[in-house]
């Protein structure tokens, strides 16, 4: 029978089918753990008597908690410490591999799968994290579950799992100068509402995704659950397995070739049927910036701050003039007029090297608005010495802005990167709810091109601002390498 | 997991639409290693205002929550679910819930009743003309009451069930295991494990060179 590529990963993991009305119980590959939503899940196994099935498909690191400085001292606030080592002890009674800070592979958890090669086409990939989407780039099935969930997988390697629908989403065409993957995915969301994913599995698809990198294919797929999706899904292509080969943990020799020839099958056949279709031409896209509380709050760059008065919808309208409110903006206000007071490059979304070399390229040889804060994050310590190799910091430095060890810094206010009550950040993050960088702090998410031209300018700002000298990017990668490999 | 059929309590109308967890609980609370003790951050920054209707004295002892579209979105943290049961709330109502959400909620024992949103406006109307009216949620016969409002939730079958019977996921999988170690034997030999682990050429990592003459951001610890 025809079959979706979600449906075919879905298929191939069924330990047992559902009966009356019961889940199917899906079997996991890879379990990865962070600090914040796993110590009541260990606590868990221990208070059942119950082990953990199959340490050798989970691997967990430390980047929630974890402070972007000071590395090597003991971490200062204490709570944050005590979750760290808590990860520490638990990963030490249950035999788990952990990249702790100080690590070359420690960063955040949804880097550290793909760098080390862990995260492949085919696998059910699960994380307490709902950004574990990102993984849904490789062609996995790959989502983020709650503390109990973790717990299940801990002990049984499985999650009793709701049937999904699918979604196909096509992107065709190409995408114009100084358009990205982060600016793709911003512009699905605010078409498709927060909620306009619910119960669906999102696969992306044309020529717009064909054409990404990987990276940029994370950066879309990460952003799934902000439309409200199960899970984000790109088919496995020559793009993927160049990624993938040579990397710790992928199949080698005969391996390889046995999984290559599995990988390739992982595609929606022709004549399957979505349950949805959302399509966009990728040629009709510019930068997006969101102006809101919510990722669906999102606009072009050459637009306005909506006038809630002009929303038919009731809920759509009080939500706006809330976020308006809230995000200290006049209606009708022209999004270029937003000056910002924080520039923050990094998180899950866009914190790779790809994205590092994007906003490089952009700032080399200039200087910073005076007024701005400018925090650049690498997504992990590989990443970081990789940036380090090609000269990027010394890019970054003299330009400014502060360079930073790994983490989720301050895509979430959980460590010491917050913005203060009032403060407003250009961000290229996923999430600008109330309060998610700091409290009372004000969000607007951007891609990494936005990002660099609003901390030139001190307003949000696109890289064809900057004036006929500096030389829009494209939105295809700007330098493709595989240099992690090297790093 | 305690048994749910039926609950009374008063309701509060929560008139927000895409309330995201990072509202039902900020990441500063996140870093507990403990599974209770978390109603003191419920909705922490809404409640330093004291129009917010938990702030009046009509509703602060509610424990069914009636809110609007896309209860739940963002975050996957499941301290969303435990800071509402330990504040007190058995039930949440709404017209649509993230997916993440509703899946904690149900391993948690907290009921999330889907309701039609002409019926979450009609509930609204009700909790807010006669403040403190309490609400009746059978989930035996997927019926909301409050005064003479009656409307039906949807809730599926098997969170019911589970709900109903107050069971334990992990256990009711465990009867299953000798299927688990049967899928595990005719997996692919060529699927990654973790352990041993692989690493590239090891590396020193020391800190990035430290900032001079800058001001390292605002430090703020919860």
């Amino acid at each position: 029978m025809a079959g979706t590529l979600a449906e075919k990963v879905w298929d191939a993991h069924v330990v047992r089918r559902g009966t009356d009305g019961a889940p199917d119980l899906l079997y996991i590959d890879l379990h990865l753990v962070h600090e914040v939503t796993s110590p009541q899940a260990f606590e868990g196994l221990r208070l059942t008597g119950r082990p953990l099935r199959r340490p050798d498909l989970t691997i967990a690191t430390e980047d929630h908690n974890t402070p972007t400085l000071d590395i090597d001292r003991p971490i200062a606030d204490t709570t944050s410490r005590t979750q760290i080592e808590t990860l520490r002890r638990n990963a030490a009674e249950f035999g788990v591999r952990i990249h702790s800070l100080g690590d070359a592979d420690q960063g955040i958890v949804h880097q550290v799968g793909p760098q080390l090669g862990l995260t492949q086409p085919g696998l059910t990939v699960v994380c307490g994290d709902s950004h574990t989407s990102t993984h849904g780039a490789f062609g996995a099935l790959a989502f983020g579950i709650g503390t109990s969930e973790v717990e299940h997988v801990l002990a049984t390697q499985t999650l009793p799992l709701a049937p999904f629908r699918t979604m196909a989403i096509t992107v065709d065409g190409q995408l114009p100068p100084g358009a990205t993957a982060k600016d793709i995915i911003l512009a699905i969301i605010a078409k498709i509402g927060t909620g306009g994913g619910q119960g669906y599995v999102l696969e992306y698809r044309g020529e717009a995704i064909r054409s990404l990198s990987m990276e940029g294919r994370m950066t879309i797929c990460n952003m799934s659950i902000e439309a409200g999706a199960r899970a984000g899904m790109i088919a496995p292509d020559e793009t993927t397995f160049e990624y993938l080969k040579g990397r710790p943990h992928a199949p080698e020799g005969a391996d390889w070739d046995a999984a290559v020839e599995y990988w390739r099958t992982l595609r929606t056949d022709d004549d399957a049927v979505f349950d949805a279709e959302v399509v966009l031409e990728a040629a009709d896209l510019e930068p997006f910036v969101t102006w809101g509380t919510n990722p669906g709050q999102g606009l072009p760059l050459s637009g306005s701050v909506p006038v809630p008065e002009e929303i038919a919808d009731e809920n759509e309208r009080v939500a706006a003039e809330r976020a308006i409110e809230y995000m200290g903006l006049t209606p009708g206000q022209p999004l270029r007029s937003i000056p910002v007071d924080t520039v923050f490059i990094g998180s899950c979304t866009n914190g790779r090297i790809e994205d590092l070399r994007a906003v490089a390229k952009v700032i080399e040889g200039r200087r910073k608005a005076d007024d701005v804060r400018v925090l650049v994050v690498p997504s992990s310590a590989r990443v970081r010495l990789q940036a380090e190799a090609e000269g990027l910091d010394r890019i970054f430095l003299d330009f400014g802005a502060e360079w930073r060890n790994a983490g989720c810094s301050m895509c979430l206010g959980m460590n010491p990167d917050q913005l203060a009550p009032g403060e407003r950040s250009a961000s290229t993050s996923n999430r600008n709810f109330e309060g998610r960088q700091g409290k009372g702090g004000r969000t607007h998410l951007v891609s990494p091109l936005v990002a660099a031209a609003t901390a030139i300018r001190g307003t949000l700002s696109s890289v064809a601002d900057l004036g006929p000298d500096v030389p829009v990017p494209d939105g295809s990668p700007l330098v493709r390498t595989d240099a992690l490999q090297s790093a | 997991m305690e048994k749910f059929t039926q609950h009374t309590g008063v309701g509060v109308p929560l008139r927000r639409s895409n309330v995201d967890t990072d509202q039902i609980i900020p990441a500063v609370y996140l870093k507990r290693v403990t599974r209770t003790g978390f109603e003191d951050a419920l909705f922490a920054a809404w409640r330093g205002d004291p129009s917010f209707v938990l702030n009046q004295d009509a509703y602060r002892a509610g424990s069914v929550l009636v809110a609007g579209p896309d209860f739940g979105t963002g975050s996957s943290r499941e301290h969303a679910v435990w800071a509402l049961k330990d504040y007190g709330f058995r039930v949440v109502i709404a017209s649509r819930f993230a997916d993440i959400f509703r899946g904690n909620s149900g391993k948690q024992g907290l009921l999330a009743a889907q309701v039609a949103q002409e019926d979450v406006e009609l509930l609204w109307k009700v909790l807010e003309t006669r403040p403190g009216t309490e609400v009746t949620v059978d989930l035996e016969a997927r019926t909301v009451t409050a005064d003479d409002v009656v409307v039906r939730f949807q809730v599926d079958d098997y969170t019911r069930w589970r709900l109903m019977e107050g069971l334990d996921d992990i256990g009711l999988t465990l009867q299953h295991v000798d299927e688990i170690t049967a899928f595990e034997q005719r997996r692919e030999t060529w699927r990654p494990r973790t352990l041993p682990a692989k690493h590239l050429p090891p590396v020193e990592v020391r800190p990035a060179r430290p900032v001079v003459g800058l001001e390292l951001g605002t430090t703020r610890l919860g």
